[in-house]
């Protein structure tokens, strides 16, 4: 039984083999239409969300199967005060794979622990968001047709951003790709990601507060939202969150073929301008996450 | 100062200077009702001065405590008088209930029955890490 609570569990082959499936949904959706007949998602959203939730439920039913649970911690049991523990095995009983956000960084790894049925971590605090990642992914191959050789920039929270580390682990393992890593000083990538993932594989990297300069030499722009719910000073929150807006003129100076993404929800970051713009990838990128999660339920409960 | 030698026990040697009084507290000597010498900056050939711990009694001791706050000890353990084997520890791989994360988002923070587990993520510069949030361990965890 396998869970994903990490995109670092995926080896390079499994990750190419969810690409592989992935696009073959969306070449071939009727093949799949009945994959998961009679097997159950339980979605259990400790922390609101939408576009997470959403994408899980769309992609169980479009593969047949059906869905429960919960989109609050309100009306769960955890307001009872039930440990993820507990609530991870009483959900066993009910469900075929779980799908479970929460804001407490390794709560879905203690699901994991304690589960007889898969669990997938749809995001857990400040840490890991794997299904995003498989987004992001799938969103770079059918926009670039590669992983390596990319010059990828990030811009905005890189401190609190989980879809950011988790992007910058899964693309370090490619070569000849450079991050240019741009932020506010307060805002930057925490120094274990440089000395354990950035530096351990030897990728080059800058960091700059100038998200203009860097834009001529970017093949890919990963913008942020500087997230409220991570800062526990709310001066903080908004003496920062205005930080890095792309608009048209910021783009003036960027490559025809740029891949503008963004994991949303946005708030103000990307100018709503930019939408019209050819390479703003951003909603694509979120219908990307629905058929990554659609293959990453098939890989998960086995059914070829 | 003479203190009289153990004759059934264990003598944990070349602790470094300094470490003795922590490693008492976490091995949770202080639970124990047999006789303990703590020697504190003696003279060493080897390592200029260090501490010792001598206990009067055969207990099971717990390595992964040594091995986190002070892997270069000896554990000597003694029977009738004579040191009847020598051993050293490592870095264990795993720390279950050892050290707790501070981290306020960990979801050990708010579930206290889990168990406070860190693993070694890089022996070269003893890096652990909370299994469940990656936060690095630091030296006031414990």
């Amino acid at each position: 039984m396998r869970s994903l609570i990490d995109i670092k569990e995926l080896s390079l082959e499994e990750l190419d083999s969810l690409i592989a499936t992935a696009l073959d949904i969306i070449d071939n959706p009727q093949k799949y239409s009945e994959k998961c007949k009679g097997k159950k998602l339980a979605t259990l959203f400790f922390e609101p969300s939408t576009r997470t939730r959403l994408s899980f439920e769309a992609a169980m039913y479009e593969l047949g199967g059906n869905v429960l649970g919960f989109s609050e911690a309100s009306s769960s049991s955890a307001a009872k005060g039930e440990s993820v523990s507990d609530t991870a095995k009483m959900i066993s009983c009910y469900a075929d794979i779980i799908a479970m956000r929460h804001p407490k960084e390794g709560a879905p790894l203690v699901a994991a622990m304690n589960a007889t049925i898969p669990v997938v971590n749809a995001g857990d605090g400040g840490h890991n968001h794997p299904t995003q990642t498989l987004a992001d992914l799938l969103t770079i191959k059918r926009k670039k047709g590669r992983f390596d050789n990319l010059t990828v920039g990030l811009c905005g929270d890189l401190k609190f951003g989980r879809t950011v580390h988790s992007l910058i682990s899964a693309l370090s393992r490619y070569a000849g790709i450079k991050f240019v890593l741009i932020s506010p000083e307060e805002l930057r990538i925490p120094s274990y990601v440089k000395t354990d993932v950035l530096d351990k594989n030897g990728i080059e990297y800058v960091e700059t507060t100038d998200l203009t300069g860097a834009m001529p030499s970017l093949d890919i722009l990963y913008m942020t939202r500087v997230q409220k719910e991570r800062f526990f000073n709310e001066e903080d929150y908004l003496r920062l969150k205005d930080s890095y807006i792309l608009n048209p003129q910021k783009l003036e100076n960027a490559k025809s073929d740029l891949c503008i993404m963004h994991p949303l929800p946005r708030v103000n970051e990307i100018s709503v301008a930019v939408d019209k713009d050819p390479r703003a990838c951003y909603f694509e990128q979120a219908l990307n996450g629905k058929y990554m999660r659609m293959a990453l339920i098939l890989m998960l409960l086995g059914i070829k | 100062m003479n203190i009289d030698s153990i004759k059934n026990g264990i003598v944990i040697d070349h602790i470094t200077a300094g470490k003795g009084m922590e490693l008492y507290a976490l091995l949770n000597l202080d639970s124990l009702s047999c006789p303990i010498v703590i020697g504190k900056n003696l003279p060493s050939g080897k390592m200029g001065t260090k501490d010792i711990i001598k206990i009067d009694a055969d207990i099971s001791l717990n390595t992964d405590i040594l091995g986190y706050i002070d892997p270069d000890v000896t554990i000597n353990i003694i029977k009738n008088g004579q040191i009847a084997e020598k051993k050293t520890v490592s870095l264990p791989e795993r720390l279950v209930n050892v050290i707790s994360c501070k981290n306020p988002r960990c979801i050990t923070s708010c579930e206290q029955e889990l168990d406070q587990v860190f693993t070694l993520t890089d022996k070269e510069n003893r890096v652990y890490r909370c299994l469940y949030c990656e936060t690095k361990a630091k030296e006031e965890n414990h």
